[in-house]
């Protein structure tokens, strides 16, 4: 196969043994990119310039034999919720069109010096806040599998980026599932890690008591690299922590004899499609195969964290999205009078569903309402966080769905925000913990599109779930039809 | 939970947020139907619950730092980015008349 099809684990061998060069690399991907990327609408923006002298730096290194490590050379897309200093980055809003940032995010500058080649800004839901892309103020994305539905979101660009082989591997972030269910939707694997475990320094805010950075790839291993390259203890940001960083790709093949997986009943019940059940089973069954013990795992709490969910992570937000307010960056209305400006300013620059969650938010916080909605959604979280805390003492890591059907057509959920919201109810629960949580590839429905399997592990536990998802990653990797000219 | 007209203007207002009367309306529906779906939380038995609003490492402290002067971003590249600004300070529409 060719270097540009393989996922990354393998890309970054071939980079390591000189099979390929990192320029013809990148002029491969490019021109992927340049053939696929009009009907996908994956990439906001490419940063071709500083990708060539990456790629070309890297080809020195290797030549000199200083290479950096597996990210050396490899080509990596960022969603556009990252700032990156003097590259436009909106967040997939009107409100920072033209809007360059000062700095770059603690993770643009750990990719860099790990010698990665950052090749482009992916398309996202507004600020973070959908599961479909379709909330991006520049057009939607569409998924590899059918480009008449969505990748899910709201890391959609960067999961139909890495499903259609654009990019070996992408960033995203997820508050609630958003890199979790485009893995799923697509067909690649996405971990979001512990809560504290990679910097949000230069990441575009959403709800910040949920909000985590995390990697996408076509392979487990691939994800263990991306992940090692970027976690770990940020001066920058307070709430990273110093846990040392183990070297997560070196303990993925230690196989899985005897640890325990617990299966959640609440997780298998009314909402999920029949065959993504019998998918996540099998995948299951083939744990138990390998020598793991499955057992029944009850979390009681977690049918209410959906509930839970929109109360806290919109009220963060509506706080967090104050700051946009036509003063010291993006857009400005005009208006004569300083209240009218922030008004008109928010109201021009904040699509449908910011708008809507921005008034929940408000709302949920308001007086007379903060007892009965926000404080009473944190007692519910501590409840959700609890189950969690009661499960790990007896298994290692609890397996589920990641979401409960397959990719939506686009438009389809557009006019219902409550059914658009349930899509995240098996993954939500994690962030509210603040959990890591893994998706990876567990098979296809009858239409042909991806499933896929959701692992959650200890906090700070990445290792365990990375290698147990190792050892239920599918052995053979079937591409999207876009790659086969249909 | 149903949520009328007055209280959609009300929480537009906190939140600084001119809303078209379409708008209104729409959003007078739709957060009245997320709000009776959040109201299954009020089920939940949470007595002697303590709320938790940070999922952080739970065994070990936030990591703290000497309170030390550091280098911040220059001013200009700052206000690089502001819609209107003097090369000193952002500028804003009178807030005093």
């Amino acid at each position: 196969m060719k270097a540009d099809l393989l996922p990354l684990s393998l890309v970054s061998e071939a980079l390591a043994s000189g099979t390929v060069p990192a320029d013809a690399l990148l002029e491969a991907f490019l021109a992927r990119i340049r053939a696929l990327d009009g009907r996908l609408h994956a990439f906001l923006r490419l940063t071709e310039n500083e990708a060539w002298a990456a790629a070309k730096a890297s080809v020195q290194r290797r030549a000199n034999g200083k290479a950096l490590g597996p990210l050396d050379g490899v080509p990596i897309a960022l969603k556009d919720i990252f700032c990156m200093e003097g590259v436009e980055t909106c967040c997939g809003s009107r409100i920072l069109r033209g809007y360059h940032p000062p700095y770059d995010a603690t993770v643009v500058r750990k990719l860099r010096q790990a010698g990665a080649v950052i090749v482009g800004k992916t398309n996202m839901d507004e600020f973070a806040m959908g599961s479909s892309t379709e909330n991006s103020a520049f057009g939607p994305t569409a998924n590899p599998w059918d480009l008449t539905r969505s990748p899910g979101g709201s890391s959609g660009g960067s999961a139909a980026a890495v499903a259609a082989r654009l990019v070996p591997g992408a960033f995203g972030t997820d508050t609630g599932g958003s890199i979790r269910q485009p893995a799923a939707l697509v067909g690649c694997v996405g971990l979001k890690p512990t809560y504290g475990r990679v910097s949000r320094f230069g990441v575009i805010a959403f709800a910040s008591s949920l909000d985590q950075v995390g990697p996408f790839a076509q392979d487990v291993k691939g994800v263990a690299h991306l992940l090692g390259a970027v976690a770990g203890h940020d001066p920058n940001d307070q709430t990273s922590s110093e846990r040392p960083v183990p070297d997560y790709a070196s303990a993925l093949d230690k196989g899985v004899r005897g640890l325990r997986i617990g299966v959640p009943p609440e997780y298998f019940g009314e909402g999920l499609a029949p065959e993504v059940e019998k998918a996540v089973r099998a995948g299951i069954e083939s744990l138990r195969a390998q020598g793991c013990e499955v057992r029944e795992t009850p979390l009681p709490n977690s049918p209410h964290a959906i509930a839970t969910y929109y109360i806290v992570a919109t009220a963060e937000a509506s706080s967090n999205l104050a700051r946009y307010d036509g003063v010291r960056y993006g857009h400005r209305a005009k208006a004569s009078q300083l209240l009218e400006m922030y008004e008109k300013t928010r109201a021009e620059g904040f699509g449908a569903e910011v708008k809507r969650r921005i008034m929940l938010g408000t709302y949920a916080l308001s007086a007379g309402y903060y007892d009965a909605y926000y404080l009473r959604a944190q007692k519910v979280r501590a409840l959700i966080r609890r189950d969690f805390d009661q499960a790990f003492a007896s298994v290692d890591a609890v397996i589920s769905p990641t979401s409960p059907t397959t990719a939506f057509r686009l438009g389809e959920k557009m006019d219902d925000p409550l059914a658009m919201y349930l899509n995240d109810v098996y993954t939500v629960p994690v962030n509210l913990a603040g959990l890591p949580g893994i998706s990876l590839p567990c098979g296809f429905d009858s239409k042909g599109l991806p499933i896929g399997l959701q692992l959650i592990g200890r906090p700070f536990d990445e290792e365990t779930l990375l290698r147990i998802a190792r050892a239920a990653e599918p052995a053979e990797q079937r591409l999207p039809p876009i790659l086969e000219g249909r | 939970m149903s949520i009328d007209r007055a209280q959609v203007r009300h929480v537009a207002r906190l939140a600084r947020l001119a809303l078209s009367e379409e708008e209104e309306e729409r959003f007078a529906a739709q957060l009245g139907n997320v709000l009776e779906y959040v109201e299954r939380l009020q089920a939940v038995d949470v007595s002697g619950v303590e709320p938790l609003g940070f999922a952080g490492d739970a065994t070990a402290p936030l990591p703290l730092r000497e309170d030390e002067p550091q280098p911040c971003l220059p001013r200009e590249k700052v206000l690089s980015q502001a819609p209107e600004q003097n090369g000193e300070a952002f500028l804003v529409p009178r807030i005093l008349e």
